[in-house]
C-alpha cells in the first residue's frame, strides 16, 4: 500500500466526522475519512430524529455555515414539527423524524459527491506523533496514512462496553465492534480520559402494537424544513404516537433492579441527568405514577419503531414483560432490547476554542469523545473542527463563533471552559442571549461569516442578503405607513384586540400579541408592502418589530459582555506568578489557557475577584 | 472597579506603607506596612524582638532606629501571611501621634524599600486576595469616609457581608423561579408541570417588596453617608444664615442685615446626636427680586427644596403672619421633602403672635440670633429617628448597589406586566434573567449552570 499524503484525516464517520470531512474538503483540503464500517456512515444510533428545542437551532446554524446536516434531514424526514409555536420566536424549534436508513445513505451519497474526499474502511489504532505534533494515523491492519492534521470523532467506540442486565459485551454500538488502543495512547501522551454512559430503548415491531390505544401525534399541517437552501418540504408525513407507563410497569421494572448494571455498580460512567433510563426515572421520582413514552416510526416503510422514553439496561426478559404492560404494547414483539453503553471520553477542557488539543498540535477532537451527546451537538463540533483544521493548515485566522452569535459558540465555549461531568446536551437556557439565537435568523447570523472563509456558497450569501434587504424594506414601510380605523378595525375586532380611534402607524399595531404580519395582507395600505415579498422576510420583519425591546436589551447586554471578550490573554502567561489568584484559579488557568478574559470568567473555580486581578494585571 | 479610582498598576510584589490614622497631632498614630518584604524591613529597623521570628497576631514593644538614631518607641502588631487584612504579610506600627515622627518613620521605611501606598491600596489588595467581596470592599471605603455613627453601623454591617447575604437570598429565590420557567421551555415536549403563574406572581411580589425596601433604604443609607439633606428656606431676612451659623457654631454663611445677601446656596454638614445633617442655606425667596443674580439664586433655592429630604421653613415671627407663611408654603413644590415650620425672632414677636404660635404644636420656636435653637435640634433628631429604619436589616448606601437594585426592580416589574399580558415563557425568562444578572452585579455572577443544576435536582425530565 502506498503511503498517502493528506491535509486532514478524519477518524470516524458519525455526525461529527461527516461534517468535519465535508467542511474541510469543501474548503479545499485533501481529506481522508476513515471509518470502521462504510455501511454505517452517519448512523442514527439513538432515536431517528433531528432537531428539537435548542438542537433544531443548531441544525439551522450548521446549515447556515454550509454544512450538510440540514439538507440531509430535509431529504430524509418523514415528519416535521415546529415545536413551541405558541411561545416566543426564540423558542420555536424545528424537529424532524427521519428515515434512519435513508438518512445514512443520503449522507454517504453526499460525501461521495464531495471533491477532495477519500474513504478508507479500517480501525485506527494509533495516531502518529512527533515533537508534540500529529502527522498521521496507523490502522488496525498496519497501514500508515500521513497528514498535516487529524480529527478524532470516535463517538462511543473507545473501549465501548454494552450492558444488558448482567451481560456485558464489547462494542461501540449493538452489533458493532469497539475500538481499542487510542485511549491508552492518548493517556500516555498526557491526556486525561474519563468514562461516560448513555443508553437506548428497545426497538419493537410496529405490527404488534395496538395504535388505537395510543394518542396520535401528527406532523405540522404546513410543514417547514431545516435548510435555508431550496430543499423540499414534506407533502405527506408519518405520525408518532404517545402512551404512558403505569404503576404495574414500574413494579415489573423493579423486579429487575437486582440485575441492573446501574445499581449493581457495574457501570462506572456518568449518565445524563436529563435523559435518564426508565429505571432511573422510577427510582429518582418515585412519586410519579406515569412517564410519557413517544412511539416513533424508524422510516417510511419499515415496521420497526423506536420506544422513546424507555431507555433501559435491565435484562431483556424484564424489558419485554414491562413493555407489554404499557397501553398499546400488550402484544409487543421486541426487535432488539435496550442497552446501556459505557465509553471513554476526554475532558474537553483540554481543547482550544478551535477544538485543537493544547497538548498535541494539529490534533482535534469532535463529538462524543468530548463528552457531548446528540447528533446535532456532534455535527456542530465536527464542522467547526473541520473548518479550523483547514484554516490552521493554511495559516489563516481561526474561525470562532461567539456566545452571542450562535448556539455552536455557546456549546464550544461551555465545553472548553467548564468541561462536563455528564453527557453535555444543549438547552436554550445555556444561552445567555437566547432571544438573539433564533432558528429563523441563523443564516443572518452566520452565513456571511462562513462565506468570508469560503465555505458558505455565493448562492447562500445572495439568498440571505436578499432576505435581509426585504426584511428591512418591510420594517421601514411599516414605520412610515399609516392605516385608517375604517380600513383596519374590522380585522382588529375579529382578532379580539381593541380598535383604533385614529390613524395608526402599522408598526404600532404589529406589536400587539394578537396580531401577525399575515393579518395585514389584503388591507389596502399594507398589501403593497407585503405582496411579492418572501415569507421568511415577512416573518423576520414581524419578529424584529414585535420583540424589538427584548432584542435590543440582549444586544446591549452582549455588547457589555464583549468588553471582557476582547481582552486577550497570553496562552503562555505564567499564572503561578500571580500569588493573588486563588490556588484553584491558578491551576485552572494554567491548564485551560483561556484565550480571552471573557473565557476565563466562565471557567468554574475562577471567581469574580480573580477576574478583577487579571483585569488589573492585563490592563483595564 | 470605580471604587479604586485611580486605577493603579497592581504590583503585589511591592511592599507598601502608609499612615493608617488621620493626619495631625494625636496621642498615637498607626503606620501600616504590607507586602512580601514587610518582615525583612522591620527586622532591620526595629530594635526589640526580631519580628520575623515572632508569632502572628502578637504585639511587641521596641524602638525604631534609623541607623544609630532612635526615632520613636513603638508597638508592633504582627499579621503573618494570609491571616491579615490584605492577605499579605502585614505589620502595624503604633507610634506617637506626631506628624514629624510619623513622617520620619515613613521616610525610613521607604529608604529601606517600601513604597508609599496609594489611596485605598490596602483594601485593593484585600479585595484582590479574596479577603473581601466587592460590596465588602466598597463598605470599607465607605467606613473610612464615614462621618457619623449611623454611617459606620451601615458600613460595618455591609462589611460583615450582611447586605451580600440578603441579596444572595433574594437571588436564589429568583433562580428557583427562573428554573421553573426554563423547565417548561427546554422540556416543553415532555410531561412536565407548568410553572404556576399565580405562585410566580406571588414570588415576584415578595421579592419586589424586599428590593423596594432596600431601594427605600438608600435614602436613609445615603443620609447616613452624606447627611440628611435639609434645606433652610424662607423669605429674605428671615434669619436663615444666622440659623445656619447657630447650628454650625461658626460664621459660615455671609450674614448681613441687607435682604438678599445669600445669593447662592451654602452647604454645611453637622452631626447632631450621631446623625449627620447636611444643611443647605438658600437664597431668600421673594417674588419681586430685581437683580438677575438674585433670581438665579431663588431658582436654585426652589430646586434644592424639591430634591431635599427635609425643608425647614423659617419665618420672622416679628413681622410675618401665619396666614402669609401658609400662602408662601402653598406656593412651594416640596417634592418628597418633609417640612418643619420654624418661627424665628420669637423674642421680638408680639404677644398676640406669641400666643398664636404657642397653639401650633407643629411650629418650632427659636431665636437664632441668641443661639437659642434647642427646640429645633430636638425636632430634627425626632424626625431623623423616625426616618431611621432601625439598626437591623440592610441599608443600601452605595449608588452602584442602588442602580443594580433599581434595574432588578425594573426587570421584575416587566416580568409582572408580561405575566399579566400572557407573554410567553421565553420573554418572561428574559426579564427574570435580567433581574438575576443585576442582583449578581452586587455580589458575584450567576451562570446558567445554576439554573440547570436546579432543574435536574428537582424535576423528573428526559425522554
Amino acid at each position: 500500500m502506498n503511503r498517502q499524503e493528506y491535509d486532514l484525516i478524519v477518524v470516524g464517520a458519525g455526525h461529527a466526522g461527516c461534517e468535519a470531512a465535508a467542511a474541510a474538503a469543501n474548503l479545499g483540503s485533501k481529506v481522508l475519512l476513515i471509518t470502521m464500517n462504510m455501511g454505517t456512515i452517519a448512523q442514527m444510533s439513538c432515536n431517528p430524529a433531528m432537531g428539537g428545542v435548542a438542537k433544531g437551532q443548531i441544525v439551522r446554524e450548521i446549515d447556515a455555515l454550509g454544512g450538510y446536516s440540514g439538507i440531509i434531514t430535509d431529504k430524509t424526514m418523514i415528519q416535521f414539527r415546529m415545536l413551541n409555536r405558541s411561545k416566543g420566536p426564540a423558542m420555536w424549534s424545528p424537529r424532524a423524524q427521519s428515515d434512519r436508513w435513508l438518512f445514512s445513505s443520503e449522507w454517504r451519497l453526499a460525501l461521495e459527491q464531495t471533491d477532495n474526499l477519500d474513504f478508507w474502511q479500517d480501525m485506527v489504532k494509533e495516531i502518529l506523533v512527533k515533537d508534540q505534533r500529529v502527522y498521521g494515523v496507523k490502522t488496525g491492519i498496519g497501514i500508515e496514512f500521513y497528514s498535516k492534521s487529524v480529527i478524532l470523532t470516535n463517538g462511543t467506540f473507545l473501549n465501548g462496553i454494552i450492558h444488558i442486565g448482567q451481560k456485558q459485551l464489547g462494542g461501540g454500538r449493538m452489533g458493532e465492534a469497539a475500538s481499542f488502543g487510542i485511549t491508552e495512547q492518548l493517556v500516555s501522551l498526557g491526556f486525561e480520559s474519563g468514562r461516560m454512559k448513555t443508553g437506548t430503548p428497545p426497538r419493537v415491531d410496529g405490527r404488534s402494537l395496538n395504535w388505537e390505544a395510543m394518542e396520535e401525534q401528527k406532523g405540522d399541517e404546513k410543514p417547514d424544513k431545516f435548510s435555508y437552501t431550496d430543499t423540499q418540504a414534506l407533502s405527506k408525513q408519518r405520525s408518532c404516537y404517545i402512551t404512558y407507563t403505569n404503576s404495574k410497569v414500574h413494579e415489573t421494572l423493579k423486579e429487575g433492579f437486582d440485575d441492573s448494571p446501574m445499581y449493581t455498580g457495574r457501570i462506572q460512567g456518568l449518565g445524563p441527568r436529563y435523559c435518564p433510563s426508565i429505571e432511573d426515572k422510577i427510582n429518582r421520582f418515585a412519586e410519579r405514577e406515569r412517564h410519557q413514552i413517544f412511539v416513533e416510526p424508524e422510516g417510511w416503510n419499515t415496521v420497526e419503531v423506536y420506544v422513546n422514553g424507555f431507555s433501559t439496561s435491565l435484562p431483556e426478559a424484564i424489558q419485554q414483560k414491562a413493555l407489554r404492560q404499557i397501553p398499546g404494547f400488550e402484544n409487543a414483539k421486541m426487535f432488539r432490547p435496550g442497552y446501556a453503553i459505557e465509553y471513554d471520553f476526554f475532558q474537553p477542557t483540554q481543547l482550544k476554542t478551535t477544538l485543537e488539543t493544547h497538548l498535541i498540535e494539529n490534533l482535534y477532537f469532535a463529538g462524543q469523545i468530548n463528552g457531548t451527546t446528540g447528533y446535532e451537538e456532534a455535527a456542530a463540533q465536527g464542522i467547526m473542527a473541520g473548518i479550523n483544521a483547514h484554516l490552521k493548515i493554511n495559516e489563516k485566522e481561526p474561525f470562532i463563533i461567539d456566545r452571542s452569535e450562535g448556539y455552536i459558540g455557546v456549546l464550544i465555549d461551555d465545553l472548553i471552559n467548564k468541561g462536563t461531568e455528564e453527557p453535555y446536551r444543549m438547552f436554550t437556557s445555556r444561552a445567555e442571549y437566547r432571544i438573539l439565537l433564533r432558528q429563523d435568523n441563523a443564516d443572518i447570523r452566520l452565513t456571511e461569516k462562513s462565506h468570508r472563509i469560503g465555505l458558505a456558497s455565493d448562492l447562500r450569501l445572495k439568498n440571505v442578503q436578499e432576505k435581509i434587504k426585504q426584511t428591512q424594506t418591510i420594517i421601514d414601510a411599516f414605520h412610515k405607513t399609516s392605516i385608517t380605523p375604517m380600513e383596519v378595525n374590522t380585522m382588529l375586532e375579529s382578532k379580539e384586540t381593541p380598535t383604533i380611534p385614529q390613524n395608526y402607524k402599522l408598526f404600532q399595531l404589529i406589536s400587539r400579541p394578537q396580531l401577525h404580519i399575515h393579518d395585514f395582507q389584503g388591507l389596502p395600505s399594507a398589501d403593497p408592502i407585503l405582496t411579492g415579498t418572501r415569507e421568511d422576510a415577512k416573518l423576520q420583519a414581524e419578529i424584529l418589530m414585535k420583540y424589538d425591546g427584548y432584542i435590543e436589551k440582549e444586544k446591549e447586554m452582549a455588547d457589555k459582555m464583549q468588553k471582557l471578550e476582547h481582552i486577550r490573554l497570553h496562552s503562555e502567561f505564567n499564572y503561578q506568578s500571580l500569588p493573588s489568584l486563588s490556588k484553584e484559579s491558578r491551576e485552572k488557568l494554567s491548564k485551560l489557557k483561556p484565550a480571552t478574559l471573557g473565557q476565563a470568567s466562565r471557567i468554574s473555580g475562577v471567581s469574580p475577584a480573580d477576574i478583577s486581578v487579571l483585569l488589573v494585571h492585563f490592563g483595564r | 472597579m470605580s471604587i479604586f479610582a485611580p486605577m493603579y498598576q497592581y504590583k503585589p510584589e511591592d511592599t507598601i506603607a502608609a499612615l493608617a490614622t488621620a493626619n495631625g497631632v494625636a496621642a498615637i498614630g498607626v503606620i501600616r506596612v504590607s507586602g512580601p518584604n514587610t518582615y525583612a524591613i522591620l527586622d532591620e529597623v526595629f530594635y526589640g524582638k526580631t519580628p520575623s521570628e515572632q508569632q502572628s497576631h502578637t504585639v511587641h514593644f521596641g524602638r525604631i532606629h534609623d541607623e544609630l538614631k532612635e526615632l520613636d518607641e513603638v508597638l508592633l502588631t504582627l499579621f503573618k501571611g494570609s491571616r491579615s487584612y490584605t492577605g499579605q504579610d502585614t505589620i502595624e506600627i503604633s507610634c506617637h501621634g506626631s506628624p514629624y515622627i510619623q513622617e520620619r518613620i515613613l521616610e525610613l521605611l521607604i529608604k529601606k524599600g517600601c513604597r508609599m501606598a496609594s489611596p485605598g491600596e490596602f483594601t485593593l489588595r484585600a479585595f484582590l486576595n479574596g479577603k473581601l467581596d466587592l460590596s465588602q470592599a466598597e463598605a470599607v471605603a465607605d467606613m473610612i469616609a464615614a462621618d457619623s455613627e449611623g454611617a459606620l453601623k451601615t458600613a460595618l454591617y455591609q462589611m460583615k457581608g450582611g447586605f451580600g447575604q440578603e441579596i444572595s437570598a433574594l437571588r436564589s429565590e429568583l433562580i428557583d423561579f427562573a428554573s421553573l420557567i426554563e423547565l417548561e421551555l427546554d422540556f416543553s415536549e415532555e410531561d412536565v408541570e407548568f410553572a404556576n403563574r399565580d405562585q410566580l406572581v406571588e414570588l415576584i411580589h415578595k421579592i419586589l417588596k424586599a428590593t423596594d425596601r432596600l431601594i427605600e433604604s438608600f435614602r436613609f443609607g445615603n443620609v447616613l453617608k452624606n447627611g440628611y439633606a435639609t434645606v433652610i428656606a424662607g423669605k429674605p431676612n428671615a434669619g436663615k444664615s444666622t440659623l445656619l451659623n447657630a447650628l454650625l457654631n461658626e460664621e459660615r454663611a455671609i450674614v448681613s442685615d441687607v435682604a438678599g445677601t445669600t445669593r447662592d446656596t451654602v452647604e454645611e454638614a453637622i452631626q447632631l446626636n450621631g446623625v449627620l445633617f447636611r444643611f443647605i442655606d438658600t437664597a431668600g425667596i421673594r417674588h419681586d427680586a430685581e437683580s438677575e443674580i438674585e433670581k438665579i439664586g431663588i431658582g436654585r433655592a426652589l430646586e434644592k427644596i424639591k430634591s431635599s429630604a427635609l425643608v425647614m421653613y423659617l419665618f420672622d415671627a416679628s413681622s410675618e403672619s401665619l396666614e402669609t407663611v401658609q400662602q408662601e408654603i402653598d406656593k412651594m413644590d416640596l417634592g418628597d421633602a418633609r417640612l418643619i415650620l420654624v418661627a424665628n425672632k420669637t423674642d421680638k414677636a408680639s404677644e398676640e403672635q406669641g400666643s398664636a404660635l404657642a397653639e401650633r404644636e407643629d411650629i418650632v420656636r427659636i431665636s437664632a440670633k441668641d443661639k437659642s435653637i434647642a427646640p429645633l435640634v430636638t425636632a430634627l433628631n425626632k424626625l431623623a429617628s423616625e426616618a431611621n429604619l432601625g439598626s437591623s436589616g440592610s441599608t443600601v448606601s452605595n449608588i452602584r448597589h442602588l442602580e443594580a437594585l433599581t434595574q432588578t426592580k425594573d426587570a421584575l416589574e416587566a416580568a409582572l406586566k408580561g405575566i399579566d399580558l400572557g407573554l410567553s415563557g421565553d420573554l418572561l425568562a428574559e426579564d427574570i434573567r435580567r433581574a438575576i444578572h443585576h442582583l449578581g452585579d452586587i455580589t458575584g455572577e450567576i451562570t446558567p449552570d445554576d439554573l440547570l443544576g436546579n432543574i435536574f435536582g428537582k424535576f423528573c425530565i428526559g425522554k
